[in-house]
């Protein structure tokens, strides 16, 4: 199920840096242009990982979500910053389970976003079963 | 021709359903522009100078005669009667309003059509060669291939919001009739030891920094190409250019790691994209592959053409090509009436030329990159017919590849990046160079027009190319030489100062003139240019 605030009184994330010299954070920020395999050693003792969204147009962290998600990655996953309510169904496609938008989004809109493909042509992060292996059983 | 099946249908009318609502959102508020925008041209519409203009896509540029008969539809409903062939072998209207916009999105859905990824910063439509099918040197049809791919990068969830737009082109012959190497990814089925395979170039294009795409790879097995174009696509999305819109394209990117090193890490993604299963089985490809299967001629139609009437044999010879059947013939139409807009069609055209496809094409047509329509699959013994028809909706000028027939973008006429008119160029060279006799004895000569550094009329690739600039508040035509976008693919070279509107008409005169007295036998303009070099032309032009 696709939470969208986050919780409070959650560890806050901290930075890639501080998260790589620090061994008992659980919690880390990426931003945009860091490198998401960095975390890849890491991936069994974090519970959180942020993916931050400065402009709705920048779409490195949809790639960084499925780096993470395809190196077995369970945590949560979050899209942070100008998360809008039409990007939310890729995001979650990439492997976002939870969204923390900086305006906050109408549920009922968030509800029909996440609702409206029936299908998928291409595999991505979210398991879903593209369509040609509906078609070739 | 590829047909939807349920899944394709389902998939599309999300999308219609999608889009109605933005623009529902849109039209009431709740949304700004500036958040609209990506939305609309993710479903190919533009905010132009005066209205708004829908691109349609028409994927690898096939369409049967119900889909063309929409597309005159939509014209006569929604738009000023007429439409706009481009030079992605799609279609747009350049009148259309905003709430019209979702009841146009679905009348195409129902002839299995939209405009899905046809603008954004996402994976554009897949252009193709023209003659899929039906050439005599393609090695098989490139449109499965194509189809395959159209599939893959529809909603694509991780490519949609890339540094800038994407371009693939899929050919299957050593003739480039789809300018291939000058898209972000071009690629070219080959054969080996029997296997076809594709050949990936990755990094060209035109705009302001036009580069020619460097080979990446030789031969990327079919089981592999989709888990391949997502290696090329995902280190482009983490690494492309993101601060400067400019320098954004994967072009970019490519020249500033090098060739070898992009490879190094798309082979590096590869290794792992392929573990995950993303290919699909052979199995899909010849379910698609099935529907391209040739259509059923009779190879033993009479070859013989009676050529009495000299217009049209004038004609045949200039535009109707070799098909790889006997008795068959592929039929060019051309769009540039001297005079006319380039690639501008009327709605009554549109019919016409889908009434010409369902009798005497198995129904089929294709919009050429250059802006032309062609009829593929034609009994030679039915071009009589076809001409004189052609002939009465001003369709049959004979001028395929000549000098009149021109590649121009829309221009300030209607575009609000562009910074100088096109199009009255082009109908002023058209003009100028009218007589026929004077056209065929210059020869192959691909004239193309861009309105601004964006390079939408491919003025890098013309082998006369010209761009429009805006120099001190007036319209400025600058003149290149020597480009090609066809398998000889070269960048034009600008020949010195620019030229105002009658003057660029005169520069290409004076341009084809020293060409004529320069020409070594058997020689096309470009090859003569590529010998003799620019001084000759410079000094007939400067003086």
């Amino acid at each position: 199920m696709v939470e969208h605030l986050h919780s409070d009184g959650e560890e806050p994330c901290v930075t890639l840096d501080a998260f790589l010299s620090q061994s008992n954070a659980t919690a880390v920020r990426l931003e945009p242009d860091e490198d998401a395999r960095a975390l890849i050693p890491h991936l069994d003792r974090l519970a959180l990982i942020e993916v931050a969204f400065p402009k709705f147009r920048d779409g490195r962290g949809y790639s960084s979500a499925r780096i993470l998600r395809e190196a077995g990655y369970t945590g949560e996953l979050r899209a942070q910053g100008d998360v809008l309510v039409d990007q939310i169904a890729y995001m979650k496609r990439c492997g976002f389970d939870t969204f923390a938008p900086e305006k906050p989004l109408n549920p009922a809109d968030v509800e029909a976003a996440l609702t409206r493909w029936p299908e998928h042509y291409q595999g991505a992060a979210d398991g879903a079963v593209p369509i040609w292996k509906l078609r070739h059983g | 021709m590829y047909k939807y099946d349920e899944y394709d249908h389902a998939m599309v009318a999300a999308r219609v359903a999608e889009f109605s609502d933005q623009v529902k959102r849109r039209l009431a508020g709740e949304i700004t522009e500036d958040q609209f925008k990506p939305l609309r041209l993710m479903n190919g519409l533009y905010l132009q100078l005066h209205a708004y203009m829908l691109r349609v896509a028409v994927p690898y540029g096939t369409l049967d005669s119900r889909q063309m008969r929409m597309l005159a539809h939509i014209a006569r409903k929604y738009d000023r009667d007429y439409g706009h062939f481009t030079t992605r072998q799609n279609i747009q209207y350049n009148w259309i309003k905003l709430e019209d916009a979702p009841a146009i999105l679905a009348d195409l859905a129902s002839v299995e059509m939209h405009a899905i990824q046809t603008s954004g910063n996402c994976i554009r439509n897949i252009s193709s060669d023209q003659w899929a099918g039906a050439a005599a040197d393609e090695i098989t049809d490139p449109r499965p291939w194509a189809e395959l791919l159209r599939q893959w990068s529809s909603f694509h969830p991780e490519f949609s919001y890339l540094p800038r737009k994407f371009k693939i082109a899929v050919i299957a012959a050593d003739e480039d009739r789809a300018a291939m190497r000058l898209h972000d990814i071009g690629i070219q089925i080959v054969e080996r030891d029997g296997v076809h395979g594709a050949a990936f170039y990755v990094g060209g294009g035109m705009g302001r920094t036009p580069m020619i795409a460097p080979l990446i790879k030789e031969f990327v097995p079919l089981e592999d190409m989709l888990s391949y174009a997502e290696a090329c696509l995902r280190v482009y999305n983490r690494y492309g250019r993101r601060d400067n819109i400019y320098k954004a394209r994967i072009k970019i990117l490519i020249h500033e790691l090098g060739a070898d090193e992009y490879r190094r890490q798309v082979e590096e993604e590869f290794a792992h994209v392929k573990s995950l299963g993303i290919d699909p089985p052979k199995a899909e490809f010849d379910r698609i592959a099935k529907q391209f299967a040739p259509p059923a001629l009779d190879a033993s139609a009479p070859d013989a053409i009676d050529r009495s009437d000299p217009d049209f044999a004038v004609w045949v010879d200039q535009n109707v090509a070799a098909h790889k059947v006997a008795g068959h013939a592929i039929v060019n139409i051309s769009l540039k009436p001297i005079g006319g807009i380039p690639g501008d069609a009327s709605s009554a055209q549109i019919d016409l030329m889908a009434d010409l496809a369902e009798q005497y094409s198995h129904d089929e047509l294709r919009v050429t990159h250059a802006q032309n329509i062609v009829l593929p699959h034609v009994r030679k013994a039915d071009l009589y017919a076809i001409w004189q028809a052609l002939d009465a909706a001003g369709l049959a000028t004979p001028n395929l590849d000549l000098i009149s027939d021109i590649i121009a973008c829309p221009g300030l006429d209607y575009c609000s990046l562009a910074n100088a008119r096109s199009i009255p160029v082009a109908q002023k060279i058209a003009a100028r160079f009218s007589d026929l006799g004077r056209q065929k004895e210059l020869g192959e000569l691909k004239l193309k027009i861009s309105g601004c550094i964006n390079a939408c009329g491919h003025h890098h690739a013309g082998h006369i190319g010209i761009l429009g600039v805006d120099r001190k508040g007036t319209e400025n035509y600058q003149l290149l030489l020597g480009g090609s976008g066809a398998e000889d693919v070269s960048l034009g070279t600008i020949t010195g100062p620019g030229f105002d509107e009658d003057g660029i008409v005169d520069a290409i005169e004076r341009v084809t003139d020293r060409y004529l007295a320069e020409r070594a036998e058997g020689e096309r303009f470009v090859d003569t240019f590529r010998r003799v070099g620019m001084a000759p032309f410079k000094e007939a032009i400067y003086g």
